[in-house]
């Protein structure tokens, strides 16, 4: 007899069957029937019909038979809110039941249905559970609480249950303190800034007991809370370290992360000097040892979390080097991970055993694992100078396979590895040029394009290698195309006098046959430069490269010091700060590793490797969406002393750009108009100022940098006026002109749209390019009715910021299509960023203090706000009606300092401190944000504000 | 917390769905399955798979996905772990892990996942709690069951559920007291083409069987507690006696239960039990390729190294393979050219071989990689690393037990380059 049978069927109906089963007054016939409805719920069916025959069934004394029926339900309650009342008075009586097991199963089913209805009457039950005194009850009653929040978070603190939650912690039974502090993690979790888990010594004594009593998921709850406590000193820091350490042995890997975790955090307090301190790194190796020996998906985030440790702490494992050995049969995920930690502890002392490894990986079976160990092959080059020959000698071995994958993967490292080491291996180039014919991968072929026009003084027939790429010039991909253009230049100026032809020809192909406008461009560059000043050109082109950095996908410091703080959580897998991408962490606080007592040092993180600006390798070409950009990022870096010869083309460049591709793209003129000026903001970002002056497009240009002018920014209960952004001309009658707002809360795109075709519009409908903020319409372009010749339409669109999102360039950059009965169209505008400023951007004062001191002072900016008359309070009130919330002022000697906050939609706060001087009409703004590319345009925001 | 679990079979099949708050439409699998496809194995589908709104946590048992659901920042090894217990849960209530033996006990395994977890909070996932509200499933119960009406859930709050003592319940009577200890170890390793060592590395457990009336207090001690730098205890291993005297004072849960695990780094020196001579070679122009292996016995303390099993993965070029083993049987699938050689016991005066000829597809060049040959053996009476007991006591108690200790060492993922 199994359950099994439950799943039969019959022909008349299943429901009515169950139906009258359940109503049976056969207690045996009612559990069977009551065993069948949640074997159906289990597999998905919808059983919701029988909701009040299941309900009925709830009085009963048989504990299997409740069990069952409330199980039953959590599923439908949800579905049947009037119906669910009825068991209502049956949860009230069973919170009082002798048996503390039905009263720890009727509060906890309780809280399990989302009705709210319900949840009123769970109030009361409730309160006297947490104080019951059985821990069995209070402890399930603490996880009630949290449940209770999340339907209904107000009616939490009206009840005042999370003080009586924090007093749990102070309970007797460990697990009850254990339960306590999960609820109110992960009440906390949704209130950033609430101080919900006020960490203090007492507390922390009384968690760091209970956790050497409770069971392996409590130990885990209380280690990650403990993580996000500051000690006091040094020496409080060492004692919970202390009391942590034995966590380490614990058989359960999670429980094992988060020690882990609050010991990488609280180290970081110890002075060095200190015994304890070593005695500690040498502890924190095996068990992260351990971990690599458990199954393969425990591997995995271990492994995530081992690479974030490594790059904070390289001592802890520089000698487990053989435990991040591939083995065959290990995952595909789990050997990339390995591989990628290989690199990060490969050293002088190991290097010779792990390119071993690394030659043996490469005759595997896997091909994309294949090409990640040749490609480690070269990473290790770069790193440990003293081994480079070594891996130069390894990767021609590999050539020497002629495994056509592996001899492509391996002449990509190698350009990498000459780009490091200059005018060292070049002995080589013979060899790879032997393998040029088997290249078909693009990222090969430019690498070896590469190779050829940089060397091509020492490559006797450079120019027929090159030839020969140039008869399928247009079947290649664009970054051949791009670095074949580029190495013919180098070539030509090499050797002048036997290359004019090829170059030529390159140059034709590039600028008149050729539908990318990025090879166009950079074919224009070239060309202007050398028939206007060969010697510039040569300057330019042959400058020299700035060497690649060892390591260049390190982890920005800041980062990793906020993922120490995070590790074993989804945020450490992902190497993502956890506000970046968890849905339900509304607002997380930064956490930051503590600075460390008695030293001036705070931080230890090695630099970051920067990866100078290169004009060889293609992955340079930017690969944002972003068609302006891209245009505009003239891909060409020459060090900013050459800046002044490059003008010319650059000119040239740009009027093309303007003249040509442009307006078809955009449907604007450059004449100057404003439309203009909304969509080609990008160009101050990207563009050397120099140009400016450029006549042929000072018209545009000038409209360009004074933003304010030309395209009105609304403010608080100021709208600009509308701006034309799509003109009639190019849309085949459809003219559209817009603004944007901020209504109560609500973004609005305000459009008007104009017919000035012959014939009627309809079927309007809107769409938004991915943008910096993920601004999304929330609902359809609500044109009604059709659009007839001469007729304007106003159209207000609302918009939510839950789109995908893009970083632009500029940062409030907006492409939009529209599209009608006749066909799409395309412009772009920009909107201002006072849009995003929500309503509750008021920061805590004490908040803000403490978080203008962490935002590190590289990320301020400032700015002149130029000829404003009006003093500090009405500046203050006009900005508050854009969501710029002063929090405190400041005088002295005669000078006004505000000091404001705002918060934009994504979470992001910006700090500002605005200095006035009676008298002076120039104000003095001071922004600082964590993301600082966002400061100029608060900027703009306040200027616009101040100035309307 | 964890939101819901999905049960998925190998032919992709959503077959069981538990929520643990509000309901997770099971469309949020499809991310799942769309990651199964591009996973070239269904071993290498990653664990943790985004998505917009959901983050999905999948560990493969039994070829059954157990998918768990979570939308807010959980530890993810908070979440595998839990998923392993309900493994380990389900096999222990069940006998297998399987799908059919989950349709089977489709209610209890409903009851078990509802008091494993409450709103995303692990609640009892100790096995002798879980018994105790949750009678497991026997023949004879369910006749029972079915005549008298009565229930296969405890009506009593259980025993251990709070108590300082978590994992032992009170009131435990046997007639015959009896503790067996396992000393299990697993040697992983990896030996290069010329056969010297290049990683080796011990995993060990002890396993235990106590059946102990009353509240027994027991110490281990080790004659050489040092092998032990790096070890993860049983929550019941008193953590502060082992630092101060390395020895293991604890009191036992009830039945089976893994007292404690051990890992014995690659910087120690570790004795590597077998040596394999091979010569796998094909010759540029050949569709032949020739095949040789000879096993011996190395380090094993005159101990026999027993149950023995070659396999590899031959080349995807290779056709077919024409073998003559000494002693065993051999197979080669030529569909996904697995080779396995099924040697038995290695016998020191006649080293067991495999010699013969592969042909290769007519006209295919030679083949890119080189196979590697994995071994499986055990070795009866022996811990590979030295460990050994020194004595068990018993305290707290006035009976007499049984005592036993059996040492074992095993293959774990012993590999030979080739």
């Amino acid at each position: 007899m199994t359950d099994s049978k439950y799943f039969t069927t019959t022909k008349k109906g299943e429901i009515f069957e169950l139906k009258a089963e359940l109503n049976s007054d056969k207690k045996e016939k009612k559990k069977e029937a009551v065993k069948k409805v949640i074997a159906s719920m289990t597999v998905g069916k919808d059983v919701s019909a029988l909701f009040p025959d299941v309900v009925n069934c709830m009085q009963t004394d048989n504990l299997e038979l409740k069990k069952l029926v409330y199980l039953y339900l959590m599923n439908y309650a949800k579905s049947q809110p009037d119906m669910a009342i009825m068991a209502v008075n049956t949860f009230v009586k069973d919170c009082e039941d002798l048996n503390p097991l039905i009263r720890a199963l009727a509060v906890r089913t309780m809280g399990c249905i989302r009705v709210d209805k319900i949840t009123e009457y769970l109030c009361e039950p409730l309160r006297k559970c947490l104080k019951d005194e059985d821990p069995y009850v209070r402890k399930t009653a603490a996880v009630c609480v949290a449940k209770l929040h999340d339907i209904n978070a107000q009616l939490v603190e009206d009840q005042g249950f999370l003080d009586t939650l924090k007093d749990l912690i102070s309970d007797s039974n460990p697990m009850v303190v254990a339960n306590a502090v999960a609820a109110l993690s992960e009440i906390a979790e949704s209130h950033p800034n609430s101080n919900l888990l006020d960490l203090n010594p007492q507390t922390i004594n009384k968690l760091l007991t209970a956790l050497n009593e409770c069971t392996e998921w409590g130990q885990i709850f209380i280690l990650d809370c403990l993580a996000s406590y500051l000690p006091r000193d040094d020496r409080e820091s060492q004692s919970i370290c202390e009391r942590v350490t034995p966590r380490l042995s614990h058989a359960n890997s999670a429980v094992v992360l988060s020690a882990v975790k609050v010991l990488m955090k609280f180290m970081e307090m110890l002075p060095k000097d200190l015994d304890y301190y070593g005695t500690l790194l040498k502890k924190l190796a095996p068990p992260l040892v351990t971990l690599l020996s458990a199954e393969p998906e425990l591997q995995y985030v271990a492994l995530r979390n081992i690479n974030l440790i490594v790059q904070k702490r390289p001592e802890i494992l520089k000698h487990e080097m053989k435990v991040f050995f591939v083995k065959y049969n290990d995952p595909i995920y789990v050997k990339l991970e390995k591989l990628d930690i290989m690199i990060r502890l490969a050293s002088q002392a190991n290097i010779a055993q792990v390119l071993a490894e690394l030659k043996e990986y490469a005759t595997e079976v896997d091909v994309d694992f294949v090409r990640k160990a040749v490609r480690a092959i070269g990473r290790c080059a770069i790193k440990v100078e003293q081994s480079a020959e070594r891996c130069v000698s390894t990767l021609l071995d590999l050539i020497q396979t002629k495994v056509n994958y592996v001899v492509q993967e391996a002449i990509v490292v190698i350009k990498d590895i000459f780009r490091k080491y200059p005018n060292k291996y070049e002995s080589v180039i013979a060899t790879l040029c032997e393998n040029l014919d088997s290249l078909d991968e693009p990222e090969a072929r430019a690498a070896m394009i590469w190779i050829v026009g940089e060397y091509a003084e020492r490559i006797d027939n450079a120019d027929e290698l090159l030839e020969s790429f140039l008869e399928g010039f247009h079947d290649e991909s664009t970054q051949v195309q791009l670095q074949l253009l580029t190495a013919i230049v180098k070539l030509f100026l090499k050797k002048p006098t036997e290359t004019q032809e090829l170059v030529q020809q390159v140059l034709s192909l590039a600028t008149q046959d050729s539908d990318n406008p990025d090879l166009r461009d950079r074919g224009y560059i070239y060309w202007r430069l050398l028939s206007t000043d060969p010697v510039a050109a040569k300057e330019v082109v042959l400058a020299e490269k700035p060497l690649i950095s060892e390591e260049t996908d390190l982890i920005e410091p800041t980062l990793l010091e906020e993922l120490i703080c995070h590790i074993g959580t989804l945020a450490s897998v992902y190497h993502k700060p956890p506000s970046a991408f968890v849905e339900g962490s509304r607002g997380v606080q930064h956490k930051r590793l503590p600075p460390r007592a008695g030293s001036g040092e705070s931080t230890e993180s090695p630099d970051v490797g920067q990866s100078g600006p290169s004009e060889a390798p293609p992955a340079v070409i930017p690969s944002q969406g972003d068609l302006l950009g891209d245009l505009l990022n003239l891909d060409l870096a020459p060090p900013t002393a050459t800046v002044p010869s490059v003008q010319p083309s650059m000119q040239m460049g740009a009027m093309d750009l303007l003249g040509g591709g442009l307006d078809s793209l955009l449907g604007g003129d450059i004449g100057g108009s404003p439309s203009m000026g909304a969509g080609l903001g990008a160009a101050p970002a990207a563009m050397p100022a120099s140009l400016g002056s450029a006549p042929a497009v000072g018209g545009g240009l000038g409209d360009l940098f004074d933003l304010g002018g030309g395209v009105g920014m609304p403010t608080g209960s100021y709208v600009a006026p509308k701006t034309v952004w799509l003109l009639a001309m190019k849309a085949k009658g459809l003219e559209i002109s817009g603004t944007f707002a901020r209504r109560g809360g609500i973004i609005q795109m305000d459009l008007s749209l104009t017919n000035k075709a012959m014939s009627v519009m309809t079927d309007f409908a809107i769409q938004f390019n991915r943008n910096s903020f993920g601004l999304a319409p929330a609902g359809p372009l609500q044109v009604l009715t059709p659009l007839s010749p001469n007729q304007t339409i106003d159209v207000s669109l609302p918009l939510s910021t839950s789109g995908p999102v893009m970083k632009m360039e500029p940062l409030n950059n907006l492409q939009v299509a529209v599209k009608n009965n006749i066909d799409v169209f395309y412009f772009s505008c920009q909107y201002p960023l006072s849009l995003l400023f929500v309503e509750d951007g008021k920061m805590d004062r004490q908040v803000f203090l403490a978080t203008w001191k962490d935002i590190p002072n590289d990320n301020e900016a400032q700015f002149q706000i130029k000829d404003i008359h009006l003093n500090s309070d009405v500046a203050s009130n006009k900005l508050q009606g854009s969501n710029i919330f002063t929090i405190a002022k400041r005088t002295v000697e005669g000078q006004d300092m505000l000091y404001q906050s705002v918060k934009l939609t994504n979470g992001i706060w910006v700090l500002a401190e605005m200095r006035i001087q009676t008298g002076n009409p120039n104000y003095t703004l001071s922004i600082k944000c964590r993301a600082p590319e966002v400061c100029p345009f608060v900027y703009q925001c306040y200027e616009l504000v101040l100035k309307n | 917390m964890i939101h819901s679990l999905f049960l998925v079979n190998a032919s992709g099949d959503i077959f069981l769905e538990k929520h643990w708050k509000s309901v997770v439409s099971r469309s949020v699998c499809d991310y799942f399955f769309e990651a199964l496809e591009r996973a070239t194995e269904p071993e290498n589908v990653p664990p943790v798979i985004p998505t917009p709104h959901h983050y999905l946590i999948n560990v493969l048992r039994h070829r059954i996905y157990f998918v768990a659901v979570i939308q807010s920042e959980v530890p993810p090894l908070f979440v595998i772990e839990f998923l392993h217990r309900v493994v380990d849960t389900f096999q222990d209530y069940f006998g297998v892990c399987t799908e059919a033996a989950i349709k089977d006990n489709v209610v209890v395994v409903y009851e078990l996942l509802e008091e494993m977890l409450d709103n995303g909070f692990p609640l009892a996932t100790e096995s002798n709690i879980l018994k105790e509200l949750i009678k497991p499933p026997t023949i004879l119960r369910t006749v029972v069951n079915t005549i008298t009406g009565s229930t296969n859930v405890g009506e009593q709050l259980p025993t251990g559920q709070l108590s300082v003592v978590p994992w032992r319940r009170t009131g435990v009577k046997y007639t015959n007291n009896e503790a067996y200890f396992d000393v299990i170890e697993e040697i992983d390793a990896i030996i290069d083409k010329s056969g010297s060592t290049i990683t080796a590395e011990i995993q060990g457990v002890i396993d235990a069987c106590v059946k102990l009336t009353g509240m027994p207090d027991l110490t281990l001690s080790f004659m050489n507690p040092r092998l032990l730098d790096d070890v993860s205890f049983h929550p019941c291993v008193r953590f502060k006696r082992w630092e101060a005297e390395r020895i293991l004072s604890f009191i036992p849960p009830d039945g089976n239960f893994r007292l404690l695990s051990y890992h014995v780094s690659s910087q120690n020196l570790v004795a590597i039990p077998v040596y394999v001579k091979h010569n796998i070679s094909f010759r540029e122009g050949s569709s032949q390729g020739r095949f040789e292996l000879t096993l011996g016995p190395k380090q094993t303390m005159g101990k026999a190294v027993e149950s023995v099993l070659v396999s590899s993965q031959l080349p995807r070029g290779v056709l077919n393979a024409n073998l003559n083993p000494s002693q065993g049987t051999y197979t080669f699938d030529p569909v996904t050219k697995l080779l396995s050689w099924d040697v038995g016991k290695i016998n020191p005066q006649k080293l067991p071989s495999l010699k013969g000829s592969m042909s290769l597809q007519a006209g295919a060049s030679k083949p890119d990689e080189n196979p590697t040959i994995n071994i499986q053996f055990k070795i009866q009476q022996l811990a590979i690393s030295g460990l050994k007991v020194n004595r068990l006591d018993m305290y707290g108690e006035k009976y007499k037990p049984f005592k036993g200790i059996k040492y074992m060492t095993k293959a774990g993922k012993f590999q030979v380059r080739t």
